[in-house]
C-alpha cells in the first residue's frame, strides 16, 4: 500500500514539476494567401480554437472551415462546396508538438522561436508538415505566430484547369493566436 | 525495484495520454461553443430556371442576369428553329443583407418592368439549431408598359399592374439532391376575358440535381389550380442545366414559356410542351461585390 502511494506521489510530482500550464484560445486567426498573376486570393477564419500545453509542448488546432471568410460571396460558396467539401469534411485540425521545447523559458517575458512539427489534417487528408514560429510571452499570455505553405495537391484539393491560372498550387498560412493560460 | 519498474511504466503511459488528450480537451471545451450549421447552396443561383430558388444574393453583391428565350422549336427550319426569334429580360438584383435581396428587371415580352423583394425568414440548419427547410418570402410587381390594344377606349395606367407573391419552401436534402415546393399567388388588375379571375393561384414545383461538382439538372413545373387561372393557359414546364465557372452561372433550358416574371411565365404561357412549343433559352449571372464583408478583414 505504501509503495501504491509512493508511485501516486511519484507521477503526480512528475506532473506536478514539469510546470504545466495549459494555454487556450477560441478567437485565434488564420489566414491564407493563394497568389498568381491572375488573381491574389485571400480569407481569414478568426474563429480558430487551440490549446497549448507548456509542460509537454503539445500544441493542438482545431479549426472550422465554414468559418474562412472572403472578399467574395461566391468564392466563400466555391471554397466550401468544391474545394474543401466542407459538409464531408467540416473540420481542420493540427496535432503536434513543439520540437525545441527547452528554448522556451515559461517564466520569462520575451520573444522565442520555435519549431512546431505535427500532423496537419484538411480535406479529410493528414500530412505531417513542421513550420517554424515565434511564441511571444509578455504578462502570462503568449502570443504565437508562424508562417508556412502547403500543396494543395498534398491534401486533394483539385483544382479544375478553367481556373488553375488563378489558383495557385501552394498556399501560405498565417497563423495568429493569443493564448491565456486556462482556469 | 519492481515498484520502480511499474513506476515507469505508468509515467510512460501517463504522458502521451496526456498529449492526446489535449486534442480531446479543446474539443469538448469548444462543444459548448458549437453554432447550428446551415445549409448552403440549396440551389446554384436565385433562379431554378424561371421561377425564385429559396436563395438569395450575398450581402453586398450585385448580381447581373441575362436571360433569352428563343422562338418555337417547332417553327422548323425557316425560323432556325426558333432562333430568329428572342425574348429577352436584363435584370439587376442585389442582396441588402444576408436575408434580403431586391431587383428590378426588364423584359421585351409586353415591354415589362418588373421589381422584386425577398426576403429568407427560416434557413436549414442541422447542430444546435434544428430546421428542416428554408423558407423565403417573394414578392414582386409587373408593370407592362405596351401599348393598349385600343386606344380609342378608355384606359387606366394601373390595368398594367400585376402583383405576385411567393412562398418558397426548399430543402437541400443531400449534397446533390434539392427540392422546392413554391405556392403562388399572383393578381391581375385587369383580365383579357369576361369570366377569367382576377386572383390566380398556383403551386410550383422545382429540383436541381448535381451531376458533378460544378454542373447540375434543373426542373420547374408550376401547376395552375384549375379554377384560378386565365382561359387558354398552359402549366409552365421547364428543364435545364447549370454549368458554374468562377464568378459565371450559365444556365441553359428549355420551356414552354416565353416570358421570365412570374406572372408571365406562369399564369400567361400560352405554348403546350407536348405538342412541341418548346423554346430554347439561357441565362448568364454574374456577380460582383460592390461591399466586402466584415469578417473577410484580415487584422
Amino acid at each position: 500500500m505504501k509503495q501504491l502511494l509512493a508511485v501516486f506521489l511519484f507521477v503526480s510530482i512528475c506532473s506536478v514539476s514539469s510546470a504545466q500550464t495549459i494555454y487556450m484560445t477560441r478567437y485565434g486567426q488564420i489566414s491564407f494567401f493563394s497568389k498568381t498573376p491572375m488573381e491574389n486570393i485571400e480569407a481569414v477564419n478568426n474563429e480558430v480554437t487551440s490549446m497549448l500545453n507548456s509542460g509537454t509542448g503539445e500544441l493542438v488546432f482545431a479549426v472550422l472551415i465554414k468559418s474562412f471568410h472572403f472578399d467574395r460571396a461566391l468564392m466563400e460558396e466555391h471554397f466550401n462546396e468544391n474545394y474543401l467539401e466542407s459538409t464531408k469534411f467540416p473540420k481542420s485540425t493540427f496535432q503536434g508538438k513543439i520540437t525545441n521545447l527547452g528554448a522556451v523559458d515559461f517564466k520569462k517575458d520575451g520573444t522565442y522561436t520555435v519549431t512546431v512539427t505535427g500532423d496537419l489534417m484538411i480535406h479529410g487528408v493528414k500530412q505531417t508538415i513542421s513550420a517554424p514560429g515565434t511564441l511571444t510571452l509578455a504578462a502570462g499570455k503568449i502570443t504565437a505566430k508562424s508562417t508556412f505553405n502547403i500543396t494543395l495537391a498534398d491534401y486533394k484539393i483539385e483544382v479544375p484547369s478553367l481556373v488553375s491560372e488563378k489558383i495557385a498550387k501552394n498556399i501560405e498560412v498565417n497563423v495568429k493566436c493569443l493564448y491565456e493560460p486556462k482556469p | 525495484m519492481k515498484y520502480l519498474i511499474t513506476c515507469a511504466i505508468a509515467l510512460s503511459l501517463f504522458t502521451p495520454a496526456l498529449a492526446q488528450d489535449l486534442m480531446k480537451m479543446l474539443e469538448s471545451e469548444t462543444e459548448k461553443d458549437a453554432k447550428p450549421d446551415y445549409a448552403t447552396a440549396t440551389f446554384k443561383t436565385t433562379r431554378i430556371i424561371n421561377g425564385h430558388s429559396v436563395e438569395n444574393v450575398a450581402a453586398g453583391v450585385l448580381d447581373f442576369r441575362i436571360s433569352h428565350r428563343f422562338g418555337n422549336v417547332n417553327g422548323g427550319a425557316y425560323e432556325l428553329w426558333g432562333l430568329d426569334e428572342a425574348s429577352m429580360r436584363l435584370g439587376l438584383d442585389y442582396g441588402l443583407t444576408k436575408r434580403w435581396m431586391i431587383g428590378i428587371g426588364r423584359s421585351t415580352y409586353q415591354k415589362q418592368f418588373d421589381g422584386l423583394t425577398k426576403f429568407k425568414v427560416l434557413r436549414q440548419s442541422t447542430g444546435t439549431r434544428r430546421m428542416p427547410v428554408t423558407l423565403s418570402a417573394m414578392g414582386s410587381i409587373m408593370y407592362k408598359s405596351i401599348k393598349f390594344e385600343d386606344p380609342t377606349r378608355e384606359n387606366y395606367y394601373t390595368s398594367n399592374f400585376y402583383y405576385c407573391g411567393q412562398l418558397l419552401i426548399g430543402r437541400k436534402f443531400s449534397e446533390g439532391i434539392s427540392l422546392q415546393i413554391s405556392p403562388t399567388y399572383i393578381h391581375y388588375n385587369l383580365v383579357q376575358e369576361l369570366n377569367d379571375p382576377n386572383d390566380l393561384f398556383s403551386i410550383g414545383f422545382g429540383g436541381r440535381f448535381k451531376v458533378s461538382k460544378r454542373v447540375s439538372i434543373n426542373g420547374e413545373y408550376y401547376y395552375q389550380l384549375p379554377n384560378y387561372k386565365l382561359t387558354g393557359t398552359q402549366n409552365s414546364l421547364a428543364l435545364g442545366v447549370d454549368i458554374e465557372t468562377g464568378g459565371h452561372v450559365f444556365q441553359i433550358n428549355v420551356t414552354n414559356s416565353t416570358g421570365m416574371t412570374e406572372r408571365s411565365f406562369i399564369t400567361d404561357t400560352t405554348g403546350d410542351f407536348f405538342h412541341g412549343d418548346i423554346r430554347i433559352g439561357f441565362t448568364i449571372s454574374r456577380v460582383f461585390t460592390l461591399v466586402k464583408p466584415k469578417e473577410s478583414k484580415i487584422n
